[in-house]
């Protein structure tokens, strides 16, 4: 109990009573979400897993084991001896080195393709946004058009363009990931535009570029970070599809897609390990991103329970 | 009503115009030629065929021929690969087959989607609705590519009751799989959709108006709640129908269906620009008509919209 006095004095020395802000509160709702966090942790396992065991195992992903090369079936079963812990494929190379690989890189698609949608996405729609009138239906009408083209189908066009080859892939998702970021970074904008400190900015003659740098994106932060959260396992999604098709990742490099093909390609000779492993991962993956985003969005938005 | 849809159909246009423009544009950009093989014939011979293919114009008036022949002739040339078969042909034998699986799938999604997450809604908190949120949840992270091997696995390699691929004029034990695995995650999604919207319209101040009435609880839904509650997922059928549009490749692959998927990726790895310029421009044409027709249907359900 603070009875006037302290209160007087905790007041003075400004410590006691100290204004929690929007991402204090965001976080310790996040922290009281058991899935998010569970999956949180999963996850941080899943990528260390990833990216340090392959310093440790005994085979590497692109390694044939020549004997046991076409004999997958019938001996390349998962076994701790010979160091196939997930056991072969129908190549005879390691499983267990091979999903790390495509860990890593399914990964890795779903960061960089975000880290363009944010930049990209968050410019463009705070540009738009702010400045408003012609020139902001202009640049929502591009969004517009470019939006409702089916993207696959362009993008597996520039793969048969350019070669397949993991820049180009990850330019193809940067191109298309950024939309539907722009859209709700706009939005948001147009909300911000006509709150008091921004028109106290504007009034104190600030420049546009340093009002939207300096107070619109902070503010935008929060709904950036939720629907990054989601972005995540859409675009890794999006890369497993492609590389299914065999059109997107190319041997000897792997993604949780193309092992998932290569798996549904040989099961029907009983080598589930060869699918099974992958698809566990991916699963597993996709699950930890979908609570992580859920778990994200209650806590920027607790309205929206 | 009338000039709203006049508008959003109209505004479909550029949309189309850039989708064919940009295509055409990444075809052009190509290196090699559809023309380029193991064993190379002589230049001779390829002058003569980019001649007879139009080729060897400047881009803009190839451009423009192939505008004209789709607009006013409904003809994407000939492809490059099939020597006897145009795009039409190709496009046309493999069209029916996607839009057959195409629509059942969409019908089940919908369905299925629907009536789950609108029964959960309104028997919350029971074990129906653990139930349904919970197929929602593990259906979120089965796309086609997951579920197509899957169902194959068990229906087919352990079960033995259905084939595992074709399509022999569509008959039921065909269609099935590959409908499955087109459908399921939608229907997780929109059932996720329609519950969370449900459960808001069915907290608001009219419907417990209509409760206080005493009203029986069926007309409530039927009557009241449904419509309201559609929004959120009407606006959510535009991009599943791409969505499902792109999924078709991947069952068409899978399953040997002999869809247009099936074409697409053929024409991908042979570098047929025609015939991968015809399906994207009619995959694309669908998919912008469909969003028109969304748009539409929303307006009709929501009037604050037509502005």
């Amino acid at each position: 109990m603070l009875f006037g006095k302290q209160i007087l004095s905790a007041v003075a020395d400004n410590a006691a009573i100290k204004g929690r802000s929007q991402w204090q509160d965001s976080l310790g709702r996040f922290k009281r979400n058991k899935a998010a966090l569970v999956s949180l942790f999963i996850l941080l396992l899943m990528i260390a897993v990833a990216f340090i065991s392959p310093y440790f195992a005994v085979w590497d992903y692109e390694t044939i084991d020549w004997g046991l090369l076409g004999n997958a079936a019938t001996q390349g079963a998962p076994q701790i001896e010979n160091g196939h812990y997930f056991g072969v494929d129908d190549l005879g190379r390691d499983i267990f080195a091979r999903t790390m690989q495509g860990t890593q890189i399914s990964l890795m698609v779903g960061l960089v393709g975000t880290i363009v949608a944010v930049l990209v996405g968050v410019t463009f729609g705070a540009t738009a946004g702010y400045i408003g009138g012609r020139i902001d239906n202009i640049m929502m009408r591009f969004v517009d058009i470019l939006i409702s083209i089916p993207y696959m189908f362009i993008l597996i066009i520039l793969f048969v363009m350019f070669g397949r080859s993991i820049y180009i892939l990850f330019i193809g998702l940067g191109l298309f990931s950024w939309m539907e970021m722009a859209r709700i970074v706009r939005g948001q904008t147009l909300a911000l535009k006509h709150k008091e400190f921004v028109e106290a900015a504007v009034a104190s003659g600030v420049s546009d570029a340093k009002i939207i740098l300096r107070h619109i994106i902070p503010n935008l932060l929060g709904i950036v970070v939720v629907y990054t959260s989601l972005l995540v396992p859409q675009l890794i999604l999006l890369e497993s599809f492609i590389s299914f098709l065999g059109l997107g990742i190319q041997e000897p490099l792997t993604s949780w897609g193309a092992l998932i093909s290569d798996g549904a390609a040989t099961m029907q000779y009983g080598t589930l390990w060869q699918i099974g492993f992958p698809l566990g991962f991916f699963i597993v993956g996709l699950f930890c991103f979908f609570f992580i985003g859920d778990g994200l969005r209650d806590a920027f938005d607790p309205k929206d329970r | 009503m009338f000039s709203f849809i006049v508008r959003r159909l109209l505004s479909a246009i550029p949309t189309l115009l850039i989708l064919i423009i940009i295509s055409f544009a990444l075809m052009r950009m190509a290196p090699g030629n559809p023309f380029t093989a193991e064993q190379m014939p002589p230049p001779e011979v390829i002058a003569n065929l980019e001649a007879k293919y139009g080729l060897d114009q400047p881009w803009p008036v190839q451009l423009w021929r192939y505008l004209e022949g789709i607009i006013f002739h409904f003809d994407f040339g000939p492809s490059f690969k099939y020597k006897d078969q145009t795009v039409n042909d190709i496009i046309a034998q493999g069209f029916p087959v996607t839009l057959t699986y195409g629509i059942w799938a969409f019908i089940v999604a919908v369905g299925v989607g629907l009536s789950l997450g609108i029964t959960a809604a309104v028997k919350q908190n029971t074990v129906f609705d653990y139930f349904a949120v919970g197929i929602s949840i593990g259906a979120q992270v089965l796309p086609n590519f997951v579920m197509a091997p899957i169902l194959v696995l068990i229906f087919t390699l352990w079960l033995e009751w259905l084939p595992g691929g074709g399509w022999n004029g569509g008959q039921w034990q065909y269609v099935i799989m590959p409908v499955i695995a087109l459908s399921t995650s939608f229907m997780a999604s929109i059932a996720r959709i329609a519950r969370s919207s449900m459960l808001e319209v069915l907290n608001s101040n009219f419907i417990r108006t209509a409760k206080a009435k005493g009203l029986p609880m069926r007309n409530i839904i039927f009557r009241h709640a449904l419509k309201p509650a559609l929004l959120p997922v009407i606006s959510y059928l535009g991009p599943t129908f791409v969505t499902m549009i792109t999924g078709s490749v991947i069952v068409d692959m899978y399953f040997s269906t002999g869809g247009m998927g099936q074409f697409f990726v053929d024409a991908a790895l042979n570098r047929d620009y025609s015939l991968l310029m015809g399906v994207t421009i009619v995959m694309g044409v669908m998919t912008i008509l469909f969003n028109a027709v969304v748009d539409i249907l929303y307006a009709w359900l929501d009037p604050k919209i037509r502005l």
